[in-house]
């Protein structure tokens, strides 16, 4: 079947969920640690190698197709470096006394575990399941953002659980209406949810039910991309939970939730008499990202406002998702894989920076670069590039969602460029003050690991001048699968 | 006849949890809230018990077995002992007066029977009415957390939106088991999470009011 010695699939969930079986009986953080690191690189070759089986039969539970691959590829990426920091980023929590080692017993099964949730979720051809996943995922995120049981840190957990566990009731009404509109058709049981057999058969459902799913299926999971009115929960789970937390939050977890949303548009696609889900989706990423842009003027924290800056970034991929078509898709393809390695970049560099300055609050925060060069242009250069500056990736992806919506629905683009340059303004005004000018605040060297946040960097950079040809002919195929 | 037999006590039971629903929305007294609840989780259990039966679908009596155990039981007990031990058997402030709630409530039932009975026209009469009335729990759920400030009282309503939920899961016939036991599985989750939160706030203030926390907005100086 295949030339592979192991199962891909297999191991892109067994080790995180083994991982985490043996993270969770080990004390001691350092071993742990490293074992992290261990195991998320694994994962990551394993994610890898999916690329080299040859056949793929959908299986009732689980299945690859061209689409996940992307999402595991990258989650699994971000997955390791995200590790990698958090290996020096909590050493020094501990040391400075912040975190208390009992508190961090469990963080690194977690941390596993919220792998394996977000694998599955990809990889699972069963919508039920694909529920499941997300719920697990989650759970464990409103945990880790409740560690440092601050009263701060406890809010935004309760309020991360409070609106993601209504969100994630939304979404399984939804998948239960879906599974009530395929039932005629598919037959019952367990066919009747298993994602490739209904997208064959979803041109003859209901079309007012599966109208009515999408809805709530698009309310419920787009709770979780963070997509506005929903947001609430993002910016405090953001700024209150430990760093890693927040760059998986903004680099992974948001794009599951937004993969989510995407098979059952896709779903609805297939379907002639339903009601088309792109303006949906487009009304909710352009609120999202006009409203994330003024939001991002007032900010005083320096988390929070990188994570309105998510916010706005999750509203110009839905948007490109929802205008359709090979062009707009492939920005949005390209959008979200860029902004999950610059976001997670800045807030490796954000999270050094604030354990240096020892506060999260923007005014206290001055002259990086002279203070501190590396961390201090590490978050200029990452700055630059999620604000849409050429010659880095974003500004491309965002120069085509532009340009495509230019050709086919000019007026939109109107709204879609006022949004990106109110938040270009509002980004590099803070940039000015974070990173130049008399330094404030603590000058003392700092214990950090450059090396994820540049290898990310870099690969944005990379991708803004030169995207090698195989991945442009890969996504433009998934652009098309997406329609 | 059988059939409209079948029919009935499945549109009695499902009714029943609307009901119940709303005399949870003006319980203002913290014991008293969660005796409803018990009450809520038994009506679903009889509910998917009857569902069961009449599906000829004998693994829901595992999922009506758990509603009745550990949410009829189990999380009332519970919670009781965590109300007293927190010493905050006192009334619920609610945000908006009980009369607007009630008006909002069944403002919600209403559309939810629109919206429903319309979409569905062509499904299955028994799982299509079904559906109306579990939305209608949903959404009263989801009232019920709006207007409420005190933890407690919103972990219930959670709890009540989540009944709902099973309640259209067993309605629509033939659905995975999968998905029940996942639903019962995550609700386990949700409280043992939800365990951990109570105590950790406990652990921090002497009050499990939202309130208290709204207090320490990141943002604010």
């Amino acid at each position: 079947m295949n030339a592979l010695p192991f199962d891909p699939v297999a191991s892109v969930l067994l080790i995180p969920l083994g991982g985490a079986a043996i993270l969770a009986l080990l004390p001691g953080y350092r071993v742990t640690a490293r074992l992290n690191v261990l195991a998320a690189l694994l994962t990551l070759l394993s994610a890898l190698s999916l690329f080299f089986v040859e056949t793929r039969v959908p299986g009732t539970y689980l299945f690859i197709d061209d689409l996940n691959i992307v999402f595991i590829v990258l989650n699994s990426f971000v997955g390791f470096t995200t590790s990698v920091f958090s290996a020096s980023y909590i050493s020094h929590e501990l040391e400075t006394g912040r975190l208390k080692p009992v508190y961090l017993r469990f963080y690194h099964a977690m941390f596993q575990v919220m792998m394996f949730g977000m694998n599955l979720a990809l990889v699972a051809n069963n919508i039920g399941l694909m529920w499941v996943a997300i719920e697990l995922a989650t759970l464990t995120t409103v945990l880790m953002v409740g560690i440092y049981r601050t009263p701060e840190a406890l809010e935004a957990a309760w309020k991360y659980f409070i609106l993601g566990s209504v969100g994630i009731a939304l979404a399984l009404f939804g998948t239960i209406l879906v599974y009530m509109a395929a039932r005629p058709v598919v037959g019952e049981g367990l066919d009747a949810m298993v994602w490739t057999i209904l997208i064959e058969h979803a041109a003859n459902f209901d079309p007012a039910l599966i109208n009515l799913a999408f809805v709530f299926l698009m309310l419920g999971y787009g709770t979780k991309v963070g997509l506005a009115p929903l947001h609430a929960w993002l910016p405090d789970a953001h700024a209150e939970g430990p760093t890693p937390i927040s760059a998986v939050l903004s680099g992974l977890l948001l794009n599951v939730a937004l993969y989510a949303v995407l098979r059952f548009k896709l779903l609805l696609a297939a379907n002639p008499e339903a009601l088309a889900p792109g303006p949906l989706m487009v009304t909710m990423g352009l609120t999202s990202l006009v409203f994330a842009a003024f939001m991002l003027y007032r900010r005083r924290d320096i988390k929070r406002m990188f994570a309105y800056s998510s916010i706005e970034h999750m509203g110009i991929i839905a948007f490109a998702f929802g205008m359709g078509g090979p062009l707009a898709n492939f920005a949005g393809l390209l959008h979200m894989v860029m902004h999950s390695l610059t976001k997670s970049a800045i807030f490796f560099a954000v999270g050094h920076i604030s354990q240096v300055k020892d506060t999260q609050k923007i005014a206290d925060i001055r002259g990086l670069t002279v203070s501190h060069p590396w961390l201090g242009w590490g978050l200029v250069l990452g700055v630059v590039a999620i604000a849409g500056l050429p010659p880095l990736g974003i500004f491309m992806s965002e120069f085509l969602v532009v340009s495509s919506t230019f050709a086919r629905v000019p007026w939109l683009a109107i709204p879609l460029v006022f949004g990106l340059l109110v938040a270009f303004g509002a980004l590099l005004l803070h940039l000015n003050g974070l990173a130049f000018g008399e330094p404030k605040g603590s000058t003392a060297p700092v214990q950090a690991s450059y090396v994820p946040m540049f290898a990310h960097l870099a690969l944005v950079f990379g991708a803004g001048i030169y995207l090698p040809p195989p991945l442009v002919g890969w996504f433009q195929h998934i652009a098309q699968l997406l329609g | 006849m059988q059939h409209g037999l079948v029919f009935d006590i499945a549109h009695l039971l499902a009714g029943g949890l609307v009901l119940v629903s709303f005399v949870m929305l003006y319980q203002d007294r913290l014991y008293a809230l969660l005796n409803v609840f018990a009450l809520h989780a038994f009506v679903l259990a009889l509910s998917v018990a009857w569902q069961a039966y009449s599906q000829e679908a004998y693994h829901l009596f595992i999922t009506a077995a758990l509603a009745l155990s550990f949410k009829a039981l189990f999380i009332p007990i519970a919670l009781h002992r965590i109300v007293r031990r927190l010493g905050i058997h006192r009334e619920i402030e609610n945000v908006v007066g009980i009369g607007l709630t009630m008006l909002a409530g069944m403002g919600l039932v209403a559309l939810s029977l629109v919206v429903m009975l319309r979409v569905t026209v062509e499904a299955d009469p028994l799982a299509r009415e079904d559906l109306a009335f579990a939305l209608s729990v949903v959404l009263l759920g989801l009232l019920m957390m709006v207007t409420r400030r005190n933890a407690v009282s919103q972990v219930v309503g959670f709890m009540s939106l989540e009944n709902g939920l099973i309640l259209a899961a067993t309605g629509a016939k033939g659905m995975p088991l999968v998905v029940e036991i996942s639903v019962a599985f995550s609700i386990l989750i949700a409280f043992i999470v939800i365990g951990i939160f109570l105590f950790r706030i406990r652990e921090r203030f002497d009050t499990v009011d939202v309130h208290a926390l709204d207090r320490f907005r990141g943002e604010q100086q």
